[in-house]
């Protein structure tokens, strides 16, 4: 039985032109220690995913219009503020891309870890700063008894992002969302970072949902992938498989338009093949016909004809009219 | 060497740090702290490193839009750093500047038309009609419509704003052109289709590119030669397939080995912990020697110069003989 | 390879974007309006209402409405509709001009502190904190005092201190906008240093600046009914602070004489404050958003 299941989960947004629907009939699932990714480029709604799954979609502009959070039996969708606020950074946790204004600058860094374990399991001042202490030294943070006194505006980006990974794995808690947390950091810090997960989620059996535009990252830490575009989700299976084997268009475009480090270089630079166009806007969300139509090279009529059904080919799902003749 | 355009000698950028009082001594920052290199006509050299590692503010000092302490660019055997007033101005046409951010490289209250018509206006005084044509030529060229020039830069989307950036940076028609990451800031579709776009104006249009970037994928795609700075020097400068292929300062491995990516197999990651040294008080032997795997006393006593070893390579580091074999290997 | 999937659109300038917002704030139009009367009424109301204010014309403490002098008279038994309207002109033209030599050297000391930075920011920033600490009615006072109470004095007394809130806006912008990439856009396709401070900073810096010279005007205006209201103004010439100050004795017995040039002010202030509210919100959203 699934850690998290979502089901047919929609999101709606309240804009200047209307009311669209920023997730659109998304449906996933997240087993007990797993790593799922989440990827999409900007404005596909993958971050508003992780927001939905903590209760922060921004009220009233938005609201979850339809569909079901079920976590370990209980459905978050109908949860009360009251609840959610006793799972955020308890059961369900999440860190963000730019870690300086994820933490609060007027607090210690140990200050900030304290507060969770205090909220959350009722320590006392001591112990909760003891064991903020340890938790700074879980993460890697050298002189973790002098640095849990530091201020933010005193570390830099890779600690910082290591102070948000303790707060974010105080509580131990079942699902970790990362929402680009390596984005903003020098690579042999994300490195760093990533290694630092791991082990991590190697101790506490923490599952795991990243949030990525980043292929290479997917490949390096996830084990099953969704594809997002335009508020649906159109690709999903095993990280291995899908790399190895896209079957819709917009996947094979988002993995080869990007230059890859190869083993070995050879002279040859092949052109990196261009997806035309951009992402639809907001506006152009929840039609009832294929949305990445107007970009692909296998675009019909039967593409404009409804929202395209899943076909399930291997481990795969893919949501394409075409999917099984362009495989 | 007649097909040199770009030759730049002990380039050195340095900011004044803050005291604690007027009584305290002057202490500076030494951005970029001697660095040395040449560009081919007609190539793409890359300068990649990480955050502190002064290859935007070398970038900058080329364009002269931050001033240099010591040291000469020299662009066609003309040295820029002496240039002044009208004299520089003038010099300006031969070399352009790309933007990293899209959304605040456009002056929000011009119309797209005159972003680009701008350099054709003061640095080569062209009149409206003489613009005209050019300006159209130019959007045609980097794939924009006649009929957006009237637009303003927020009614574009990132992708065309870094279009309509490269459009201005072409209008006075440069010998060189200087790349501060210029698709960092875009989505990955939209970074291939400029990327593309990018090679095609070199080719067609036999530009010199100097291309910063911090994304080796995008690095390898795009350059002939590649330079890595890290704490304001370089430490190795090799041709591209010498760099990738075998590359030998430890920290150019540790780079490389850290990138993700969906074609290399998992090859062990070399880790480097920690951060690097205070770029105010930098070490007197390597820079790298607080995090190298495998430094040695030597390391500790004196910098490694940037020396030409065996395969035609350049690298900075004291562990790397003629035969061009890196220590991580 | 191009990118061809957006429809044709039409130009959407700052300017139209920012008169959009305005228009949707309803109270800044009608104010807008209730101030273009009162600028069309200080216009033409001489002519209109040619009465001389200093015309002794009728008892003095004529309640409104009586023998069709629909404000009364004061003390003095001069018409006190002649005298709002003529010192409608008075109180806005000063108002206006000490508004405008406000910004002016405002907006010069702050671009010049944010463009250059270093001692001469340290210089011209110090001067503006002297000028900032200073008690300005009594600044002003000092200055009437020593030069005479004219017209040209009086808007000069005003303008001379109270230009400090500009310099430190147009300094913030300033030290904000020259960081951004398009400046140094600018400098690289030629742009030398005085048309990046005017030609391609203050355009951009403007918006704050518009907001502070609009409320600005309206400080001007109670600036001049203070001084006028002590009696430090030019006796030749009639301004709403005037009326109220020779009259303030007699508020008891002919309260028109002080509330209905007190309401004026009031109304004119009001109408200036909101319009400049109004400017706040529809410029600096879309200033703000990319």
């Amino acid at each position: 039985m699934p850690l998290l299941s979502v089901q047919n989960l929609r999101v709606e947004l309240k804009t200047r032109d209307g009311i669209f629907p920023v997730i659109d009939d998304v449906s996933f699932t997240l087993d007990e220690g797993e790593n799922l990714a989440i990827v999409g480029e900007s404005g596909c709604g993958k971050s508003m995913t992780a927001l939905a799954l903590m209760g922060l979609v921004p009220h009233p502009v938005g609201r979850l219009a339809a569909g079901q959070i079920l976590f370990a039996d209980e459905d978050l969708a109908q949860a009360n503020e009251t609840r959610m606020r006793s799972l955020r950074g308890n059961e369900i946790s999440m860190i963000f891309q730019e870690p300086m204004t994820s933490l609060n600058p007027v607090y210690t860094v140990g200050e900030q870890i304290a507060e969770v374990l205090r909220r959350h399991q009722g320590l006392g001042d001591k112990a909760a700063w003891a064991q903020a202490v340890d938790l700074l030294d879980a993460v890697g943070i050298p002189n973790a008894r002098t640095r849990a006194e530091a201020y933010p505006h005193q570390m830099s980006g890779g600690q910082r992002q290591r102070v948000m990974i303790a707060i974010a794995l105080a509580c131990r808690p079942k699902i970790l969302i990362a929402d680009e947390p390596t984005t903003a950091l020098d690579v042999t810090v994300q490195a760093q970072i990533f290694d630092l997960l791991h082990e991590l989620r190697e101790q506490t059996g923490t599952a795991m949902i990243l949030i990525t535009h980043d292929m290479g990252v997917v490949a390096e830490m996830a084990e099953r992938m969704i594809v997002m575009y335009a508020g649906r989700r159109v690709e999903d299976g095993p990280v291995a498989d899908v790399i190895a084997t896209p079957r819709h268009p917009y996947t094979r475009g988002l993995i080869s338009c990007v230059p890859h480090l190869t083993e070995t270089l050879t002279d040859e630079r092949p052109q990196l093949t261009e997806i035309p166009g951009i992402v639809p806007s907001l506006k152009t969300f929840g039609q009832d016909n294929c949305l990445f139509a107007e970009r692909c090279a296998h675009a019909s009529d039967q593409c404009q004809s409804g929202r395209p059904q899943d076909v399930v080919m291997g481990t795969q799902r893919v949501a394409c009219w075409h999917a099984e003749t362009i495989a | 060497m007649s097909d040199t355009l770009l030759s730049v000698r002990d380039l050195k950028v340095r900011f004044p740090v803050k005291r604690a009082s007027v009584f305290d001594t002057r202490r500076y920052l030494y951005a970029v702290d001697g660095v040395s290199f040449d560009v081919k006509r007609g190539e793409t050299l890359a300068i990649v490193g990480e955050s502190g590692s002064g290859k935007t503010t070398t970038a900058l000092a080329i364009a002269r839009l931050v001033e240099s302490y010591s040291g000469t660019v020299s662009l066609s055997g003309e040295d820029m750093l002496t240039l002044d007033g009208d004299g520089l101005r003038a010099a300006r046409s031969r070399f352009q500047f790309i933007f990293q951010d899209p959304y605040s490289s456009l002056n929000p209250r011009l119309r797209a038309g005159d972003v680009v018509a701008e350099p054709l206006k003061s640095l080569k005084n062209m009149t409206s009609a003489e613009q005209t044509p050019l300006i159209d030529e130019l959007f045609a060229a980097v794939g924009l419509r006649k009929e957006q020039q009237r637009l303003f830069p927020h009614q574009f989307s990132g992708g065309q704003r870094q279009r309509l950036g490269i459009a201005r940076a072409l209008a006075p028609e440069p010998d060189l052109i200087i790349c501060d990451e210029p698709v960092s800031a875009l989505d990955v579709a939209v970074q291939a289709q400029i990327l593309n776009l990018l090679r095609q104006l070199q080719a067609e249009r036999g530009l010199t590119y100097l291309f910063i970037s911090h994304d080796l994928g995008v690095v390898q795609h795009m350059c002939d030669h590649i330079a890595v700075m890290y704490l304001g020097q370089v430490i190795e400068h090799s041709s591209r397939l010498e760099l990738f292929n075998n590359p030998l300062h430890p920290y150019t491995r540790a780079l490389l080995s850290a990138v993700p990516s969906v074609q290399k197999t998992r090859s062990k990651r070399i880790v480097i912990d920690g951060d690097p040294p205070d770029p105010i008080n930098p070490p007197k032997g390597c820079r790298f020697v607080s995090r190298c795997p495998v430094a040695e006393e030597r390391c500790r006593d004196a910098p490694p110069p940037l020396r030409t070893v065996g395969s035609g390579q350049r690298v900075a580091c004291h562990l790397v003989g003629d035969d061009a074999i890196s220590p991580l290997a | 390879m191009s990118d061809q999937t957006q429809p044709a659109e039409r130009a959407s300038s700052p300017l139209a974007e920012t008169v959009q917002m305005f228009l949707k704030n309803h109270a800044a139009v009608v104010a807008l309006v209730v101030l273009t009367c009162i600028v069309i009424g200080a216009v033409v109301g001489p002519f209109v209402y040619p009465n001389d204010p200093f015309d002794m014309v009728w008892a003095p403490f004529s309640p409104p409405g009586e023998e069709g002098y629909i404000f009364g008279t004061d003390y003095l038994g001069r018409d006190l509709a002649a005298m709002i309207v003529h010192g409608a002109q008075v109180s806005l033209t000063i108002g206006l001009a000490a508004a405008f030599m406000s910004v002016f050297i405002g907006i010069t000391i702050g671009a010049l502190a944010g463009f250059y930075r270093g001692w001469v920011e340290e210089v011209l920033m110090r001067f503006t904190e002297f000028f900032q600490v200073l008690p300005t009615l009594l600044f002003s006072m000092v200055i009437v005092a020593l030069f005479g109470a004219s017209l040209v004095t009086v808007t000069i007394a005003i303008g001379a201190v109270s230009w400090t809130a500009v310099a430190r806006i147009t300094r913030a912008e300033f030290l904000r906008i020259r960081e951004l990439e398009y400046v140094m856009a600018s400098r690289s396709a030629g742009a030398g240093n005085l048309k990046l401070m005017f030609g391609v900073i203050l355009p951009n810096a403007a918006p704050p600046i518009i907001v502070q010279a609009a409320l600005m005007v309206g400080t001007a205006i109670l600036f001049e009914a203070g001084l006028s209201f002590l009696g430090l103004t030019d006796p030749n010439v009639v301004s709403w602070g005037q009326i109220i100050g020779s009259n303030r004795q007699y508020i008891l017995d002919a309260q028109w004489t002080v509330t209905i040039p007190g309401l004026a002010i009031f109304v004119t202030v009001l109408a200036i404050s909101l319009v400049g509210d109004g400017l706040n919100d529809a410029l600096n959203p879309k200033l703000r958003q990319r």
